[in-house]
């Protein structure tokens, strides 16, 4: 018999009230394989990449590795067999330096000075940058992920779990991550991989297991699949392509942004500096650029959510409302969705019917005489869950109960079906799953088509490219020369955008 | 077996209702034990302090008029804590309030009749609410700390007390001590024929079905809600997180000058040195033993002023201290506080079948 898998699972089941997250799943993956572990949102991919690192125990089934049955009651009991995880969210102390918040992650007490020799090292090994005493909060999101790598590398893990480690990487970073764990794979070191990002999975996995409603229903070689089949494969339907009617018109101007200016708020925050820009009725405009650019300050300076002292600085519709703060821009027919769900964009502890009332109380007049019409706001809840396919238990369930990608549904779908005039997003379909991302980017396409004005801040390019008319790159917290997306030239934008550290950072 | 905490998605409704009722079980249970081990009845002092007042039907007035205060201030201050504001000076509140009140009993001298009450107890509303604008004041200008700003004010508001009994408004025709006249009947609050059940009482039973509409059904309450549990949700959802800080203290410093005007006007008619007793460091306790719902705060502060009357009962039938039924109410804190992160968690006891592989 050849050697037993690295990790194999049998018969993993865990029930939730009213969910069966995973049921019945089990697959193996063999040292130095690749494993992809596909499916859509709310499939049960976090929760079976839980139970094996031990934060959730199984309701049944088994746990075998290297032929063991074992139980893993915690994550350091996962940590001492050779198992390491990077989650999708960060934990650092922003106030330390690198070394310090890695010598926090280890279980066992380490003289700094070894542990810096240490993690030299496995740098080295690697190709992996980092400074060991640069302190955390001025560090980029994928410097901060490749701490986090490095925390689990130190361990010399026989399995890494990674789920949705890329949605904050600019393609050269994913690039770099990429080579890391293909050499870690040379050297035995098996991963298991979440995204949804199927083109990813193509270049890097060897193997794909797919679930869709917590139960296995396939496992596939991603090489001879495409993109679009194992996508189909997700959703058990087939994907249908953004629709848009030929030969569009832009009416007149929507929203102008004129000369932009905004002071940093805090240390770590980007300036806005002298930002221009018109979005035309029926136009998609969008925002490329590396994350900790100014997109958050941008958002915020268009949403309201960060007033500025020159009304002129924002118009919609012609009407000066760069002064105004969030709920009087919506007044002005203005809608907004903010690229964190959690704290900002929903409140985590609220109903998804509580939620509606946060954004839509005004324009949809749920609010008579001071006091909430709570059957509106359930009604309405009740539409968007329909009308983006929310799986959730319906308008009472919690936002912090919903899986990530959809709460992000939901949230787009909020402001969508408001009808706003002008609508500002920023990532859009962040950690949504391929059917949801391409129902999202057809509603964004659909509004569009009524005649509003619509801005998309992201960072996956693809994206822009097949969504937008008219693009422009953020970079240190100006704004390049807008566009037209159809003669736009990758090389330039990459250049744009690459322009970080000071090139072109002047593109006007 | 080991024992894990396991975070629960949605805070448990079970939870929420049943840990209140096991706090107050859990402080009877460990306050028999303790008794017996100093040599005392426990079982006679914890009934006589959590049940005797309920039994014997001539307590019942003086559990009314006790909870009645604690009542309207934890309700003022339920929704302080439901947007992160910790006003935990409402008895400073609660004093100011009551002299307002009194200075205008005083300014119309013998002239009573219904609008002078109405305003006295107005001028008690005012005052608390003004007196609690001052923390509102200096943490959203300066970023003080509303803790510590609205206690040392409650410290303030007894040398003010002090300074009024004492001088200008001491009773020319008492015996010197430290008090003003009492009011003339006409300025006092009608009351429930032959006992001290006062209107005021009336009113806390109606509060907390006000309080619970602006909570659960305004978009007031709603403001209050989102701003405490994220400011930058609140922003935008176009809440303005500061505005709010000066509503809930300025309304929680109103409720407590209303409970001290009715105190006032409705009890003791008179203000001498003793008018702090505590009821605005008691009602936090109500407010978190009612779980900061305005019907929550109704039943604790029953149960709180229960352990009140019943902690002078024991007095005389145990002889224990009065300040026993003090220990009780922090210890019903204590347990609350504590047993809150059932709510939020779920303990999983965890079968140890096989060691992991190691
Ligand atoms: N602790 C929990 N309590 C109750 N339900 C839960 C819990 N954790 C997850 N769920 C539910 O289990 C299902 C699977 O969730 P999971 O987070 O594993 O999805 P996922 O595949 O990672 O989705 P996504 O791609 O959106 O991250 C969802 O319906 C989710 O709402
Ligand atoms: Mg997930």
């Amino acid at each position: 018999m050849a050697s037993p898998a690295r990790l194999e699972l049998t018969g993993i089941t865990k029930r939730f009230p009213g969910v069966l997250a995973n049921d019945n799943v089990g697959f193996s993956v063999k040292p130095g394989e690749i494993h992809a572990l596909l499916g859509e949102n709310g499939a049960g991919k976090s929760t079976l990449v839980k139970m094996i690192y031990g934060i959730m125990q199984p309701d049944a089934g088994e746990i075998r590795w290297d032929g063991q049955r074992i139980s893993v009651p915690n994550p350091k009991v996962a940590r001492k067999l050779g198992i390491g995880m990077v989650f999708q969210h960060f934990s650092l102390f922003e106030a330390m330096t690198v070394l310090e918040n890695i010598a926090l992650g280890m279980d066992a007490k380490i003289p700094a000075r070894e542990l810096e020799s240490r993690i030299l090292a496995v740098m080295g090994q690697y190709g992996l940058k980092l400074e060991p005493h640069r302190i955390v909060s001025t560090l980029s999101v994928g410097e901060r992920q490749r701490i986090e790598i490095v925390r689990a590398l130190l361990l010399n893990p026989k399995l890494l779990i990674m789920d949705e480690p890329t949605s904050v990487l600019t393609p050269q970073e994913v690039e770099q991550l990429f080579a890391v764990l293909r050499k870690l794979a040379e050297e035995g070191c098996s991963i298991l991989y979440i995204s949804h990002k199927l083109h990813e999975i193509k270049a890097l996995c060897d193997t794909a297991t797919i679930l869709r409603g917590g139960q296995l229903v396939d496992t596939c070689d991603p090489a001879v699949e495409t993109s679009r089949s194992m996508a189909e494969k997700m959703i058990g339907g087939s994907l249908k392509d953004i629709s848009r009617v030929a030969g569009r018109e832009f009416g007149a101007t929507k929203l102008a942004v004129k000369a932009l200016s905004l002071a940093a708020d805090g240390p770590f925050g980007t300036a806005l500096s002298d930002i221009s820009f018109n979005v035309r009725a029926g136009e998609i405009f969008g925002v490329a650029g590396v994350a900790g650019n100014g997109q958050n300050a941008l958002l915020l300076a268009l949403s309201g959510e960060a007033t500025n002292a020159d009304p002129a600085s924002v118009t919609v519709d012609g009407v000066a409302v760069g002064h105004m703060q969030a709920r009087a821009r919506r007044g002005h027919g203005m809608g907004s969705v903010p690229e964190e769900r959690n704290g900002h964009a929903a409140v985590p502890i609220f109903t998804l019917a509580d939620n509606a009332v946060l954004t839509a109380r005004d324009r949809l007049g749920m609010v008579r005489a001071g006091l909430i019409d709570a059957k509106a706001a359930r009604t309405y809840a009740g539409e968007v869950i329909e009308a983006f396919s929310v799986k959730a238990t319906g308008p009472g369930a919690m936002a912090e109960s919903l899986s990530g990608g959809n709460l992000q549904k939901y949230i787009m779908g909020r402001e969508i079906l408001q009808k706003p005039q002008v609508l500002i997003v920023s990532q859009p379909t962040w950690g949504v799953d391929a059917g949801a991302a391409a129902a999202i980017h057809q509603a964004l396409v659909d509004l569009a088509a009524t005649g509003s004005a619509i801005v998309v801040i992201s960072q996956d390019l693809d994206e822009l490219l097949s969504l937008c008319d008219t693009m422009a790159v953020i970079n240190g917290g100006r704004l390049s020369r807008p566009m037209a997306v159809a003669d736009a030239k990758i090389d330039e934008i990459g250049l744009l955008m690459g322009g970080i550290h000071g090139d072109v950072a002047h593109a006007h | 077996m080991r024992i894990k905490l396991e975070k629960r998605r949605e805070p448990s409704m079970a939870m929420l209702v049943t840990t209140p009722i096991a706090s107050v079980l859990l402080t009877m249970l460990i306050g028999i034990v303790v008794f017996d081990l100093i040599g005392i009845d426990g079982f006679k002092a914890v009934v006589d302090i959590f049940l005797s007042p309920l039994l014997v039907s001539y307590k019942w007035q003086d559990v009314a008029v006790k909870a009645a205060p604690l009542i309207i201030i934890a309700l003022g201050l339920s929704m302080g804590n439901r947007a992160q504001v910790w006003n935990i000076g409402a008895e400073g509140q609660y004093v100011i309030g009551a002299l307002c009140s009194a200075g205008v009993g005083i300014a119309f001298g013998q002239t009573g009749g219904f609008f002078v009450v109405l305003l006295m107890i107005a001028a008690g509303v005012a005052g608390g609410g003004l007196w609690a604008a001052v923390p509102a004041w200096l943490r959203t200008k300066f970023n003080v700390n509303e803790i510590l700003s609205s206690l040392m004010l409650t410290y303030v508001s007894f040398q003010v007390l002090g300074y009024l009994v004492g001088g200008p408004w001491k009773d020319p025709n008492g015996r010197n001590f430290p008090a003003t006249a009492p009011l003339a009947d006409s300025q006092t609050l009608p009351v429930w024929p032959d006992s001290t059940v006062h209107l005021g009482v009336l009113i806390a039973l109606i509060l907390p079905f006000v309080f619970w509409v602006i909570m659960a059904r305004s978009e007031f309450g709603y403001q209050v809600r989102v701003v405490g549990s994220s400011t930058t949700a609140a922003r935008h959802g176009g809440f303005d997180s500061k505005r709010t800080i000066w509503a809930t203290l300025i309304i929680g410093g109103a409720m407590a000058g209303l409970a001290g005007a009715f105190e006032f006007v409705g009890v003791l008619h008179k203000m001498d040195l003793g008018f702090p007793s505590g009821y605005g460091f008691t009602a936090i306790i109500v407010a978190f033993l009612g779980r900061l719902n305005p019907f929550g705060c109704l039943i604790a502060g029953i149960v709180l002023a229960v352990t009140y009357v019943g902690g002078q009962m024991a007095q005389t039938s145990v002889h224990i201290p009065n300040s026993t039924a003090g220990i009780f109410q922090a210890m019903m804190l204590f347990f609350i506080l504590a047993s809150d992160i059932l709510v939020r968690y779920r303990i999983r006891l965890i079968a140890s079948t096989k060691a992991a592989g190691v």
